[in-house]
């Protein structure tokens, strides 16, 4: 049932992850390109990928780019950027038909991953550097996509909570890098940017779909050559931190809700043994609509409509959320840290437990029917240098005890809460 | 127990109306780990204006009672139902839209357990006073949250532009005042009158036995007494063609303007498969307009009029309909006159048969990768059975349609007086 075949082969400078299965109606492709997140490149690398998508040597236009994907069966190409600890992640998608559902018999796979290589591989260069044109429209786009985060509340309460706690440590840093920094990078060292990540990220491809390892292994080869690799870098190393005291941040704006983001270091990520009950601490503490976030804060004081947590599998950290009224700040701010104490002392049931440990059970193999939810899963060991399987981490999840959710508990620590709220409501 | 098999997609379909008026619809899915089944009602935030079963006066209910009842229906006497779920490894939902009000789980085990639940708890209603006080409060922060959002109040802003009279104006959830003066009587009033099973269609795709199924739905079905089936009544005030305002705009604490250009549908009384081919054509008409492959995205994207928040969408349900394109804009003014000369340069111009070829390409593509999705397949499904609509007949809708279609549509859709523009500001 849950049964995931994953194969892993080193060609020329990437990983190649191929993971069979005959249930989906497309192929989907992923290229994730990994560096440590720092100050000094966050911004290019944001940049790199939309330059990229905007025209090829082949398709030297968004125009001609976006016709050769439509003409593949509208082929999807998108980008995204996350980070995974302190480390950086560029991230390439594309899903293609599977021509078996389709009464033209083009065989799209091998065609899509062509175009994928040339998007990635191939792009449109002049001396030396990327095209200035499309440089400019996409530093334009990446800083409407910064003051984007601005608009969302949620997001840019989530975006400031995390500067606040983090202003030590890489993860301070914001994917999408800065206005500023976009302003004044140039064409060429853009692409100098480019060049390095090509040389020096850890990068991994997956495919997934009604495919056979051989003859992707065989595509793959001859459309992805990579550069050499000088040295693969090392990853910037996530470093835990003792909080000494609570801090605590106001932020005011002309809003109608209030937005309580609160941070706590957990000192668990996901290579640590006590992941697992970190897991299962968080699906009783906010995870699930059955925790004691939603049933305390919602259902029974009913002073919001969201109230959760979640865990930054990563980076170690323990995020609250919750929109509620500006003048309830204490009462839900007190809720939020009674039910943090409860589950310190163990004020939870083993039928919690139980239910908590079938729901995340329940979310992982659902994230396996979905093409996309596969890598995702996989990345996670790319990430942690870890090797395991999917029933390895059903296994561990089975395994947490009361008393290991208890041990866990009480290693997190609060380090900041945020609080923005509307003007003059104090 | 119906058959309805799909050759080229490798589907099939198992259907039967149940005794009490149910249809049912059973899509087994090998291979997959997940059953996601949702529950819904012909019911939303648009029908506030009926005859309550069993009585002859037609009556008129507080803005966003839809929505509030969906709230409600997940309270029971001895708790709530998010937690039967979850001990049964389920995770539950609801949402309300203007014309469905649908239930749903997805679990990877316990499946019948928790269609039974399902079927059980949106069957038996149980509310009262104080637990129908209590949920002001939560559904009064859901409100403001949206209240938030400028992309929410952009959509409901271009509506209001629109719409004269129809309720489709106004915001699902209702506002602070309405749902204070929701009552309990309320709640079971829509309730008695909307969720007949006469009016409702369940929808379980999965790695499921379709016989299995249909006999335990259909015993759980028969334990259960229900009205007389019954037609429902609802009314809805004439409303003018034309759209009420061609513009307007307010401000609000945001970095970049936001802009939607809208087109009120004309004469939505479309059904069945004149309104698949209608919406169909209209979408496939808006992406050879502005697709990322036509020279007016480029153009667009070039000027900086636009950037990838940039969207377009065309949805019609019997009564109402409407165009929207937009997104995030540094320059409202320049992005307006251009995207209505590009629609005046259109219509004058015609479209060319090469790029048909191309969208229809690619929308059959998609409509295979949205197959990849239970969720995609029960909620797009019903919303289509409910307008008499087929879903499993968009690809050969898409195969018949010719260039004229997509140029008829192109003069029906854009017209000076359905047209209008909503901003957002920054403050």
């Amino acid at each position: 049932m849950s049964a995931v075949v994953h194969n892993k082969v080193e060609l020329h400078g990437i990983t190649l992850h191929a993971i069979e299965t005959p249930k989906y109606k497309t192929n989907t492709i992923v290229l994730k390109c990994k560096a440590p997140l720092s100050e000094e490149t966050v911004t290019a690398r944001a940049l790199i990928p939309h330059v990229l998508q905007s025209g090829t040597k082949n398709h030297p236009s968004r125009e001609k780019l976006r016709s050769a994907l439509e003409e593949l069966y509208g082929a999807t190409f998108t980008v995204d950027l996350s980070k995974k600890g302190d480390n950086h992640i560029i991230t390439f998608r594309m899903d293609v038909a599977n021509e078996k559902f389709l009464s033209d018999q083009t065989p799209l796979l091998e065609k899509a991953l062509q175009l994928f290589s040339d998007i990635i591989l191939q792009p449109l260069v002049e001396n030396n550097a990327f095209k200035e044109s499309i440089v400019e429209e996409e530093k334009r786009a990446l800083k409407q996509r910064i003051q984007a985060i601005y608009n969302d509340k949620m997001r840019y309460a989530n975006m400031r909570l995390i500067q606040e706690m983090c202003k030590e440590e890489p993860y301070r840093l914001n994917v999408q890098g800065t206005i500023e920094k976009a302003d004044s990078l140039s064409a060429n060292q853009l692409y100098q940017t480019y060049e390095n990540m090509l040389r020096a990220d850890c990068i991994d491809l997956f495919i997934v779909g009604d495919i056979e390892l051989n003859k992707v292994q065989q595509i793959t080869s001859k459309y992805f050559k990579i550069p050499e690799k000088q040295k693969v870098r090392e990853d910037n190393v996530v470093k835990h931190i003792v909080p000494n005291k609570e801090n605590v941040v106001f932020e005011e704006q002309e809003i109608n809700q209030g937005k309580l983001h609160i941070g706590y270091r957990t000192n668990v990520t996901f290579k640590d043994e006590d992941y697992y009950p970190l897991q299962v601490f968080n699906g009783i503490y906010g995870g699930f609509s059955h925790s004691k976030l939603f049933i305390n804060v919602r259902e029974k004081a009913s002073l919001a409509y969201y109230a959760a947590s979640r865990v930054e599998s990563h980076k170690g950290l323990l995020l609250v959320i919750a929109g509620i009224e500006f003048s309830n700040y204490d009462q839900a701010l007190s809720i939020i840290k009674e039910q943090m104490q409860a589950m310190k002392s163990g004020n939870f049931s083993e039928e919690e437990l139980l239910q908590t440990k079938s729901v995340i059970r329940n979310q992982i193999l659902e994230t396996l029917d979905n093409a996309r939810g596969v890598v995702e899963i996989l990345y996670h060991n790319v990430i942690a240098n870890t090797d395991l399987s999917i029933d390895d981490m059903l296994s561990g999840i089975e395994k947490v005890t009361k008393e290991e959710v208890i041990e866990v508990a009480n290693k997190i620590q609060l380090d900041t809460v945020y609080f923005l709220r509307g003007e003059g409501k104090e | 127990m119906r058959e309805i098999v799909f050759e080229q997609l490798n589907e099939t379909l198992y259907y039967e109306k149940l005794e009490n008026g149910l249809d049912v619809y059973i899509l087994p899915k090998e291979g997959f780990n997940k059953t996601y089944a949702t529950f819904t009602t012909k019911y939303g935030s648009i029908d506030n204006h009926f005859v309550p079963l069993k009585e002859k006066d037609a009556i008129r209910v507080p803005d966003g009672i839809a929505h509030f009842l969906e709230h409600k229906l997940f309270e029971k006497e001895d708790g709530d139902v998010f937690q039967s779920f979850s001990k049964q490894g389920a995770s539950a939902n609801a949402f309300t839209s203007f014309t469905r009000t649908a239930y749903l789980f997805s679990s990877t085990s316990n499946v019948l357990p928790n269609l039974e639940t399902l079927l059980d708890f949106v069957q038996e209603p149980y509310f009262t006073d104080q637990t129908v006080e209590k949920e002001k409060g939560i559904i009064g922060q859901e409100i403001r949250m949206y209240d938030d959002n400028a992309d929410t109040r952009l959509f409901y802003g271009l509506i209001g532009n629109m719409y004269h009279n129809h309720p489709v104006k106004i915001d699902i959830a209702g506002t602070i005042e309405s749902i204070s003066e929701t009552t309990k009587e309320h709640l079971y009033q829509c309730y008695e009158t909307f969720y007949h099973p006469s009016n409702m269609l369940l929808f379980v795709v999965g790695p499921v036995n379709p016989n299995e199924y249909f006999s335990f739905i259909k015993e759980n079905q028969q334990k259960k007494q229900f009205e007389k089936e019954q037609p429902i009544q609802r009314f809805f005030e004439n409303e003018p063609e034309a759209v009420v305002k061609a513009k307007s705009e307010i401000k609000m604490p945001i970095q970049t303007p936001k802009c939607m250009i809208g087109y009120k549908a004309k004469k939505p009384n479309r059904k069945g498969n004149e309104l698949l081919k209608h919406e169909l054509t209209a979408n496939v008409a808006l992406d050879m307009l502005f697709g990322q492959s036509s020279p007016h995205y480029t153009m667009l994207y070039e000027k900086g009029l636009i950037d990838d928040s940039f969207s377009f969408d065309y949805t019609e349900e019997y009564g109402f309909g409407f165009a929207m394109i937009g997104g995030d804009t540094t320059d409202p003014d320049g992005f307006e006159k251009a995207i209505k000369n590009i629609i005046a340069e259109q219509k004058a111009n015609g479209f060319d048969e090469k790029v048909l070829d191309r969208i229809r390409k690619k929308k059959i593509g998609s409509f295979l990768r949205a197959l990849n999705s239970p969720e995609y397949i029960a909620n797009q499904f019903t919303r289509y059975k409910f307008n008499d609509m087929d879903l499993f007949a968009i690809v050969n809708v898409l195969e018949s349609m010719t260039i004229k279609d997509v140029n008829d549509v192109l003069h029906v859709l854009f017209e000076k007086d359905r047209e209008t523009v909503f901003t957002i500001m920054p403050k």
